[in-house]
């Protein structure tokens, strides 16, 4: 299984964190040291696993981007690199060729994504069209209510309050 | 309040603005995260849950990439969650599941929430609540929101089914019990339709399956066709898993399984399902020599990519080839010494630890030679690798693939020369656990010790200082197979000696003891017997005292096989020396070697003379120490050496004269020697547990009292040692200390003769010892050692072994030397393996999945696949056991009959002739059958522990082929 999930920007700014196994918050910002560390310290032509802690990250640097999982020993390494590579497709498709700053500006919506992707540290979805159908249908239901509440009346009713 | 709401919900920042700002602040980081939080702080209090949810929203955000602390806001997540609008409950569930742990106290308040909204008919409600649950449950969590799941587990909506299957792993990972509610539904789902509900169940069970693989063995038909069925990757891989765990279990499973692989992996073009086809192989069906050749196969074909990714796992796969497939290794020999010079650190590093793999007693030199080499030429890291790896390699199971010890000790002086060699403390311990075990190695040890000793460069080096502890240890302990003792002593105490950390410079001046007392006594008794000319007397004299010039006590030989002992052993010193060209060595005569002459003539009294004052020059100053271990062995040295001048002048005078009140001088150093000499040998870390406590001591009794009694006995070990005290020495005049030594020794004697009655009363409590062990004064050697050739000289097969020695040797000198005798403990020193335990929980859950699959469960998987079982009933029959027939056909009637008859209750008359263990085993069955019958209506109270009995026996099923 998956136990988090990181993003880390070359300069080692964290973009994306998501725990999958139970890590306490000052755990969390050791691990993120230890992996930014570990991996950015990387030259460009070497393989793209990391052994850490008896774990395995496997990373994948896309532009400015490192994308980090972590993984078990005997966990598929290839298959993790799929994973990277279909969310990294799922965001292009959603932001229409993605680029570090609309991950940093819609942090929310890269976090939504991969939750429809990934669950409990699983592949939930292999589907890009289906996790784009999926999240356009919460977007719809969150414009919906965005608009609601933004209507003249709205903000009347709530001020005579 | 309802103008600053308004005023807040207006002019709040969002998110985005909160991003934005971040980026454009000029006050520092963290102080704008510290602005912020404040800001936030107001707003969550905010009665609008808008911008409550705004609020907690930044700071989810801050949290994950800034690290804020956030639990003082679970409150207000569970606020969100309860909203009725999608946007703020969303943010409420992220909130929740990135903050939220087993302690936090809001958990309680969820439950009923999350169960609103897995029912919600809205399908991106339960998916945040099952989002959630999957990150949050707890065991409460679990067990009260079990029923939604399993209602979720059959939804008609596919996104909301394959979330409540990943849920499940939770579910069960936190209540075992909900096993007994959802697990048939999970197993249903591994026939849907629908590629992601099917991927997510085979991903919850490859989970379940790594954690306890035998339980799920009755859902290995299941797996099966998907493994034949299925064109999805990702499922695939999972399965491929699930097998590899399952396969070691079951062989006819291995046998059914291995051929589909084969097929995946002849016809399948992606790399990830290939590498799992190969590991799988390689991993857990070794057997199969076809597979196992085309897995390696495909292993090369990864190696001879130009990924490094590819590389790499070609090389771990290959790393977990059993031994038994070497010639896979060896295969790939070039591509893997190739990999050593990788420029990434992880390649380097598998291919060392294959490398390792293919060392073989034949290859070791040569590989430890281009290794060695390598070390030298990377960087510092993998440098230590390598020397870390070596050292191991080579000393395992006591260093079973060394043959020549004396290449494998100048390997380990030349590892400890390499420039950044960190590994002092396992060379350390290696040098002296070889000089301990294995005799034969202990010139070249010594010789080794000397080269690392003299140069005055290492001391510089703290890396090095344990390896120099080990060679002063080594020098001083193996002193009579030194060519040059005084070189030696030189050597120990250097100035540059005084860089050495405290600890280390004691063990100098102990081998700087040794050396002293060696050489002394050589001198002495050398001219001992210079003295007395008549050759039997000679003789007579080399007995009684043991301690005796060329074979001291430690050589194995006596005077009588001199002429198997010098080709044999001596030798190969005297080959040394013409390589080492070392000066000081005395010319050779006739047939004596080189090594014997110079021991007769090179302590000459001058000699002597010299290397005491220098020593006492170098002890002087150490003296006055402030570390006690240092102060109190030079005080030793110096006492001794005070001693020593004063009882002799006569002896330095000339050397022939041999008058009576010398003999006493003699024999102080003689008795040092005696104990200097003993062998110490290598101890079992259980050794002082195999000791067997006598009746009636008591150990724990408080000895304070004991003053009392032996106030007036002088206990003969400390008197002894006395001597070396200067502080005792100086006290007083020479004649008086002649007396005192003389008392000394004559206590000493005493006490030997004490020792030996006391051997001899209370024989039971010591160790075994050799022979003689009651004549000399000192006691046995830690433990029983087998290959004492001290002191059964008379054994043939030693004989034997040396005579075969020297003759071979003549043939090939360089590799017909037979392996050496390596000291053993016989069984102590094995590292006792305890089984691991699994915990309590996993323990629940398995035994609630195998009540699950192997009882009433069985049931339904036989029947629907009964026409599979069929086929293969017959052949099968005559192979298995009675046990799994007789289990096949009850499962096979009973599920029959349960069609037929619902209510069974002769089912247990039918088995009245059965054994006793079957029996209950089948009571067992019955009973959860009926229990199953009874969830049907009460699906919580299934489970009224029938656990235990069937447990015991995992029923491997037939209908697996």
């Amino acid at each position: 299984m998956i136990h988090f999930v990181l993003l880390i920007s070359r300069q080692g700014k964290v973009r994306l964190t998501k725990w999958y196994s139970a890590y306490p918050q000052k755990e969390r910002t050791k691990v993120i040291r230890e992996i930014s560390g570990e991996v950015l310290s990387r030259g460009p032509k070497l393989c793209n696993f990391v052994e850490w802690r008896g774990l395995k990250v496997v990373y994948r640097r896309y532009a400015s981007l490192y994308f980090c999982m972590c993984i078990n020993q005997d966990d598929n390494e290839l298959e993790v690199l799929e994973i990277i590579h279909h969310y990294v497709e799922t965001l292009d498709r959603y932001f229409g060729s993605v680029c570090e700053l609309d991950l940093i500006f819609n942090f929310h919506k890269a976090y939504y994504i991969l939750d429809e992707l990934l669950l409990a540290g699983e592949l939930q979805e292999s589907s890009k069209k289906t996790v784009a159908r999926l999240i356009a249908g919460q977007d719809a239901l969150v414009e919906t209510a965005k608009e609601e509440a933004n209507s003249i009346s709205n903000i009347i009713a709530q001020a005579s309050k | 309040m309802a103008g600053s709401s308004i005023m807040e919900t207006l002019f709040q920042r969002t998110l985005e603005d909160l991003i934005k700002g971040m980026r454009l602040q000029l006050i520092g980081e963290s102080a704008f995260i510290s602005k912020a939080m404040e800001e936030i702080r107001r707003e969550i209090k905010s009665t609008d849950l808008h911008t409550k949810s705004i609020a907690l929203q930044k700071l989810t955000y801050l949290n994950s990439l800034h690290a804020a602390d956030m639990s003082w806001a679970a409150f207000h997540a569970v606020e969100c969650m309860s909203s009725s609008r999608f946007a703020e409950k969303r943010v409420g569930y992220v909130a929740a599941s990135q903050s939220f742990n087993e302690s936090t106290p809001v958990l309680l308040l969820i439950t009923n929430q999350l169960r609103k909204d897995l029912t919600s008919v809205n399908e991106y409600e339960a998916s945040l609540a099952l989002e959630c649950l999957a990150k949050i449950g707890t065991v409460d969590l679990a067990r009260d929101l079990t029923p939604e799941i399993f209602t979720l587990l059959s939804s008609s909506k596919v996104f909301v089914r394959k979330k409540s299957i990943g849920v499940t792993m939770r579910l069960f990972e936190k209540y075992p019990d909900a096993v007994r509610v959802c697990f048939k539904r999970l197993v249903e789902n591994l026939e849907s339709s629908d590629p992601q509900s099917l991927s997510a169940t085979v991903g919850v069970f490859c989970e379940l399956a790594a954690k306890d693989p035998p339980s799920y063995l009755p859902l290995a038909p299941e797996f099966y066709r998907i493994l034949v069925d299925s064109k999805n990757n990702w499922v695939l891989i999972k399965v491929l898993k699930i097998f590899a765990k399952l396969a070691p279990l079951e062989p006819r499973l291995a046998k059914k399984v291995v051929e589909p692989i084969c097929e995946h992996m002849r016809r399948t073009g992606a790399k990830s399902l290939m590498f799992e086809c190969v590991r799988t192989v390689v991993g857990s069906l070794s057997e199969y020599e076809s597979a196992v050749k085309l897995a390696v196969a495909k292993i090369r074909e990864f190696l001879l990519e130009d990924d490094p990714n590819l590389k790499y796992l070609g090389l771990h796969a290959l790393s977990i080839v059993p031994p038994k497939h070497l010639w896979a290794v060896l295969e790939n020999k070039e591509v893997v010494i190739k990999s050593l010079s990788d420029e990434d650190a992880n390649i380097k590093l598998e291919s060392l630890g294959l490398v390792m793999a293919m060392v073989s007693e034949s290859s070791i030199v040569e590989i430890s030679r281009v290794l060695v080499n390598y070390a030298l030429k990377s960087d510092p890291e993998f440098c230590n690798e390598i020397l870390g790896s070596l050292l191991s390699t080579c000393s395992r199971n006591f260093y079973e693939i060394v043959v020549d010890f004396d290449w494998y000790v100048s390997l380990l002086g030349e590892m400890s020369r390499t420039p950044h060699c960190q590994k002092g403390e396992e060379i350390e311990s290696q040098l002296i656990d070889v000089g301990m075990r294995v005799r034969d190695a202990r010139p070249e040890l010594v010789r080794v010790a000397r080269s690392l000793l003299i140069d005055p460069a290492l001391l510089g080096n703290p890396f090095l200082h344990r390896v120099l502890s080990a060679a002063a240890w080594v020098s001083g302990e193996y002193v009579e197979f030194s060519l040059n003792p005084f070189e030696l002593a030189e050597a120990l105490i250097q100035p540059r000696a005084s860089l050495l950390p405290n600890s280390i410079r004691a063990v100098y001046l102990q081998s700087v003891l040794k050396i002293l007392v060696f050489s002394v006594n050589s001198y002495l008794s050398q001219t001992e017997t210079l003295a007395d000319l008549e050759p039997g007397v000679q003789a007579s004299q080399m007995e009684n005292s043991e301690a005796s010039d060329l074979a001291s006590v430690r050589a194995p030989i006596e005077s009588e096989h001199d002429e198997a002992f010098n080709p044999g052993v001596l030798d190969r010193p005297s080959a040394d020396i013409s390589v080492e060209d070392i000066g000081t060595v005395a010319d050779g005569d006739g047939q004596t070697s080189k090594f014997v002459s110079f021991r007769k003539n090179g302590f000459t009294r001058e000699s002597i003379v010299n290397l005491l004052n220098l020593v006492e020059v170098a002890m002087r100053p150490l003296s006055g120490s402030l570390e006690v271990e240092i102060l109190e062995r030079a005080c030793n040295i110096l006492g001794l050496i005070e001693v020593l001048k004063r009882e002799m002048p006569a002896q330095f005078q000339s050397e022939m004269v041999l008058e009576k009140e010398e003999l006493e001088v003699l024999e102080l150093i003689k008795l040092m020697d005696d104990a200097f000499s003993e062998e110490l040998g290598p101890v079992s870390t259980s050794a002082q547990d195999r000791v067997p406590i006598p009746d009636g001591l008591v150990l724990k009794d408080n000895l304070a009292d004991l003053d009392e009694i032996m106030g007036d006995v002088k206990l003969p070990s400390s008197n002894s040692f006395s001597l070396e005290s200067p502080y005792y020495a100086e006290r007083m005049d020479p004649a008086s200390s002649n007396v005192q030594s003389k008392e000394d020794s004559e206590a000493s004697n005493e006490s030997t003769s004490l020792l030996a009655e006391h051997r001899k009363r209370h024989g039971l409590y010591y160790l075994p010892s050799e022979g003689n062990g009651t004549i000399s004064n000192d006691y046995p050697p830690a433990n029983d050692l087998k290959s004492g050739e001290t002191t059964n000289q008379d054994d043939p097969e030693d004989f034997v072994r040396l005579t075969a020695q020297s003759l071979v040797s003549k043939k090939k000198p360089n590799y017909a030397k037979p392996r050496p005798v390596v000291v053993k403990l016989d069984e102590g020193e094995l590292v006792l393996a305890v089984p691991k335990k699994q915990d309590s929980r996993d323990d629940l859950l398995s035994g609630a999945v195998r009540d699950i699959l192997l009882g009433d469960d069985a049931v339904k998987l036989s029947s629907s696949i009964k026409g599979k079982e069929k086929v293969n009933m017959d052949p099968l029959d005559s192979k298995e056991n009675m046990h799994d027939m007789e289990h096949s056909r009850h499962r096979k009637s009973s599920s029959r009959r349960s069609k037929q008859r619902p209510h069974r209750k002769e089912r247990g008359q039918t088995s009245p002739e059965k054994l006793g263990m079957e029996k209950e085993e089948h009571g067992g069955k019955v009973k959860s059958k009926s229990s199953h019958r009874h969830g049907r209506q009460k699906s919580r109270q299934k489970a009224e522990g029938s656990s235990d009995v069937i447990v015991q026996t995992p029923v491997i099923p037939d209908f697996l082929l």
